[in-house]
């Protein structure tokens, strides 16, 4: 088992001092991160990427992925004590959260989050240890065409599976992608696109720019707007008699645990689909499945338990395509992979064969990220009650100044600071507007894979487009594609057709 | 009203400098000059290729033997083929403290990018660390041995015969250039990111030749994939006796790239002169000497006006070499 | 709500207008032995940039996306003046850095939106105000050699540079 081998030599690297540290720090972070209303893993990567640059690339991700996934447990902390998502991912844990937690039962509905969470970050764990070696041997055949079909496959999914506006969501795309390609052009070597020639646009836009103003800035400003109302704290009570008891209750979530976390974990390996996809799949799944439809949205465990074990699995599940193809399978994702190059690393499926510490290090950590997030959530949960009741005002500044130095640190360049203002200022007015953001900071991660891509494709086929379509991967990804491209279209006319029959206007 | 508080607390932090600055002056003015704060080291290239391991070493032999009294920090500015480097350290606020690693970009950007208005001489010439050798690449299964047999395969391939290269209007181009006229061939100059990708674009046989320094091909050398046909110098290289110069051959060609320091223009005397001292000690210092030796660098150190009359030279040659190319 | 989607997409209209021009810079065509030209890629999908803007109006014209029927205000009146004061206050400290440095230009924001904005006791405010500066110091200054920008107070830092470096 050359696999097993691997993965006790990931567990050397996850329990070295340093990095089991950083686990442990990491899981924290992201446990008060995810509980924070308003703010997710995406936001909690996105501003804490600069502080990394102080350990070796394998200690970082190591940090960035405790951080992705004690996100995943900490959302719930939030949508069951204040009724308020921590984070989208955790939104349909809000509908049977709350009830309970209003019902008094809060401490029934954490330790169900959280038992729901191990079981879904450990069989997906287990999933992507084995299904990760042999995706990334078979992308080692991929050439250009085929990664370019690829993150077709990637933009595809935000069109045909986001609930976002159509037009909004391809600006969104394309002006990510537009974003990635100012500064320098490689086979050219002519400076491009330096908006009103100013020189700080010649070592073009760092993903992270834009990253920390729309998940950073703008997510602060979407936040102070909305959350001017109070909000109330529920009380929870734990003990260890209540612990056991609450336990007990759970062996009859057995069935929709797993089935969350499967279906968590395959919709997570959709390029750019995620953690919110896939938990609210699963809720929908689980209600459709259970004998008593009825008593969910009034407090059914289960309906905790399905979105809190998908969102977990789907966590991990996006990391497989990101570090097997080099394409993330969620924004949190796309923030990493970006992290990889900055740290000098070059994400594909080459990573396997010339990263394997890097590689491993992280499956070993996400098994070891599991098991601590799950101990801290329950340890702390009286200290992340606390932290709830933390007045934004306190909050939101150091965030701000968070982002400042981290928009800084990277190039070292003012001209990144304001640029950053500009995008998160920016981004905060499109969203009000439902521009969709996410696509935009994905685009721009890779967009500086996406056009060398295409470009070499188009010189090995003197300019034809049918290459995407004639090799045989390839041409198999864009079929995948267009058809879920072609899927909002298709439903778009079916709801016209019903709603003209029905003489009503659509 | 914001304008007003603004003010206000410019004038109080400029009483505070100033009296600070007042202190530390009195005390200093008898030593020699030596840096307040932390030195910016711009390197003109990006993160992981030669220029850059080399700037690290510089900055690393320095901290280890405190050649310099205050950290010297490395930043990468790759913009522009270095033209942002370049104009970062044109507009430097404080000329005493930036200096930067430089190759020969430092002519090619500023004649490429005349919009830029950047004239190499004003810089402060301060250390030449050593000058950087070109050979030429074949794949090791490709069979070839020498230039006859290159010039013969490359001229049946014709115009899909790939040369890898670093950037467009770079070295690797000039070098290509030169071969594509003195041998009449038709070679494609495919740009890569990076010399280090370049030559590992030969050894997955992705392209046919390159013209790669020593250093980024040296791996590759080592494990037997690629091998080295004729040298840029103008006589053999120790650790490659045998490959020919194309002086040998009858083209009177040579090209090196130089690893310099420059200081920003308008940089004091002795600021200049510090820095002077300290990458002469670097220059010395057994480290520097064995990777000089061991990526078959080569070149004097040189300083002041001899590096300025140098750079005079090259500056020359290299807008002689781009107008015949069209680049200009 | 219809106002700010129709200036909004207006805008957008002209940055991608902007973009395929500024893209026209590089040849946009093909070029024989190289493949499509350093500007084709910004310049198409600037191209489709400008198509979705158009859709975005038609839908606008025909009122059939949600904020297009939407009749609520973009904003209030009270989120205005918060968000005005918080965007505000945040150009005022990264312009400050260019003047006073880094560290200052963060105290002054942190006493004004914990003390003024918050409302918080002096204490908390004065706590975070000088504690944030000195762990940013001693995190990105010291640890990281990433040295933040100094302005003015440059030479403040020349002893803290001898003791620390």
């Amino acid at each position: 088992m050359e696999i097993l081998g691997h993965l006790l030599d990931g567990f050397a690297i996850a329990f070295e001092f340093q990095n089991l540290l950083l686990v442990i720090i990491g899981v924290t972070v992201g446990l008060f991160v995810g509980a924070m209303p308003g703010l997710g893993s995406v936001n909690g990567v996105a501003i804490l990427l600069p502080v990394t640059f102080a350990v070796p690339p394998t200690g970082a991700i190591i940090f960035l992925a405790a951080i992705y996934y004690g996100a995943m447990y900490g959302g719930a902390i939030s949508s069951i004590m204040l009724g308020i998502p921590g984070a989208s991912t955790a939104v349909a844990t809000t509908f049977d959260g709350r009830p309970l937690a209003l019902q008094g039962k809060a401490d029934h509905a954490l330790i169900a989050a959280a038992t729901a969470s191990f079981a879904g970050g450990t069989i997906s764990v287990i999933l992507f240890t084995l299904f990760a070696p042999p995706l990334a041997a078979v992308a080692l055949a991929f050439g250009s065409p085929e990664i370019f079909a690829l993150m077709m496959l990637a933009f595809a999914t935000f069109i045909g599976l986001g609930s976002d506006d159509i037009p909004k969501t391809i600006f969104s795309i394309c002006i990510g992608l537009v974003l990635s390609t100012v500064g320098y052009d490689v086979i050219s070597g002519e400076p491009r696109l330096l908006f009103l020639d100013i020189t700080g646009f010649l070592h073009g836009i760092n993903f992270l720019v834009l990253a920390i103003g729309i998940y950073g800035i703008g997510e602060m400003l979407w936040t102070i707007e909305t959350s001017q109302g109070k909000m109330t704290v529920s009380q929870a009570t734990l003990s260890i008699s209540r612990f056991f008891d609450g336990m007990r209750k759970l062996t009859g979530s057995i069935k929709t645990m797993l089935m969350g976390s499967f279906l968590g974990y395959f919709v997570g390996i959709l390029p750019a689909a995620g953690a919110t996809p896939g938990s609210l799949m699963a809720y929908g799944v689980a209600k459709t499945m259970a004998k008593d439809p009825a008593s969910y949205g009034k407090g059914n465990v289960d309906g905790v338990v399905a979105p809190e074990a998908a969102n977990n699995a789907a966590s991990t599940g996006s990391m497989l395509p990101m570090i097997t193809l080099g394409i993330p399978g969620s924004p949190t994702t796309a923030i990493l992979l970006g992290g990889m190059v900055i740290w000098g690393l070059e994400p594909g499926p080459r990573m396997f064969i010339e990263q394997t510490e890097f590689v491993w290090g992280l499956i070993g950590s996400l098994y070891v990220a599991n098991l601590f997030s799950v101990i801290i959530n329950l340890a702390f949960i009286p200290v992340f009650l606390w932290v709830l009741r933390l007045p934004f005002t306190i909050l939101a500044p150091m965030i701000f100044v968070a982002c400042v130095i981290g928009g800084f640190a990277p190039i070292q360049d003012m001209h990144d600071v304001w640029l950053m203002l500009i995008f998160g200022v920016v981004g905060y007015l499109m969203r009000k507007l439902d521009y969709p953001m996410a696509p935009a900071v994905l685009a721009i991660v890779l967009g500086p894979l996406a056009e060398p891509a295409l470009r070499q494709s188009l010189l090995i086929s003197d300019g034809s487009f049918a290459i995407f379509f004639e090799r045989p991967i390839s041409g198999g990804i864009m079929a995948v594609t267009i058809f879920v491209f072609v899927l909002p279209i298709y439903r778009a006319i079916r709801t016209r057709l019903r709603g003209s029959s029905a003489g009503g206007a659509a | 009203m914001k304008s007003l508080k603004v003010s206000g607390i410019g004038a109080l932090a400029v009483a505070l400098a100033f009296a600070v600055a007042g202190v530390s002056v009195s005390k200093d003015a008898t030593a020699a000059w030596e840096p307040k704060k932390p030195v910016e080291f711009v390197i003109m290239a990006g993160k992981g290729g030669g220029a850059d391991k080399m700037a690290r070493l510089m900055q690393s032999v320095i901290e280890k033997h405190k050649f310099s009294s205050k950290p010297m920090t490395p930043i990468n500015k790759p913009g522009g083929s270095g033209a942002e480097a370049l104009i970062h350290l044109k507009q430097a606020s404080d000329p005493d403290h930036t200096i930067m690693v430089t190759l020969n970009s430092f002519y090619t950007t500023p004649l490429r990018q005349e919009k830029l208005k950047i004239d190499p001489l004003s810089y402060t010439p301060i250390a030449r660390m050593a000058l950087d050798t070109f050979l030429l690449w074949v794949h090791k299964d490709s069979g070839i041995k020498n230039v006859d047999e290159f010039v013969k395969a490359a001229k049946s391939s014709g115009n899909k015969w790939i040369m890898a290269g670093t950037g467009k209007g770079q070295e690797d181009q000039l070098l290509t250039d030169f071969l594509n006229s003195a041998y009449d061939l038709d070679m494609k100059y495919v740009p890569f990111k990076g010399g280090g990708r370049v030559a590992k674009e030969l050894a997955g046989k992705h392209a046919n030749s390159t013209v790669n320094n020593p250093s980024e091909q040296l791996g590759f050398y080592q494990a037997g994939d690629t091998v080295p046909i004729a040298a840029f110098t103008p006589d053999r290289l120790p650790m490659f006796k045998d490959s020919p110069t194309f002086k040998e051959l009858g083209k009177d060609y040579v090209y090196f790239m130089q690893r310099s320091v420059v200081g920003a223009p308008g940089m004091s005397k002795e600021a200049a002169a510090y820095y002077q001292n300290v990458f002469k000690q670097v220059y010395d210092s057994a480290e520097w000497q064995k990777y000089m030796k061991d990526k078959s660098l080569q070149g004097e150190y040189i300083t002041g006006g001899d590096l300025q009359a140098f750079w005079k030279k090259e500056f020359e040659n290299h807008r002689q070499m781009l107008t015949k190319m069209g680049e200009m | 709500m219809r106002r700010a989607e129709l200036v909004m997409a207006l805008v957008m209209a002209a940055f991608s207008a902007y973009l395929m021009w500024k893209s026209t810079e590089l040849p946009i065509g093909w070029i024989p032995d190289e493949g499509p030209g350093g500007g084709a890629f910004s310049f198409w999908l600037a191209a489709v940039m400008l198509i979705s803007c158009i859709a975005i109006l038609i839908r606008w014209v025909r009122r059939t996306s949600p904020v297009a029927q939407s009749t609520e205000p973009y904003m209030d009146r009270q989120s205005l003046v918060l968000i005005a004061i918080v965007a505000g206050s945040l150009t005022a400290m990264i312009a400050l850095i260019h003047v006073v440095g880094a560290y200052l230009a963060v105290a002054l924001f942190l006493v004004f939106y914990v003390r003024f904005l918050g409302r918080h006791s002096w204490r908390v405010t004065l706590a975070l105000a000088v504690g944030t500066p000195i762990f940013t110091f001693f995190f990105f200054d010291v640890n990281l050699r990433i040295f933040l920008p100094k302005g003015i107070t440059e030479p403040l830092f020349y002893p803290l540079y001898e003791i620390f470096l």
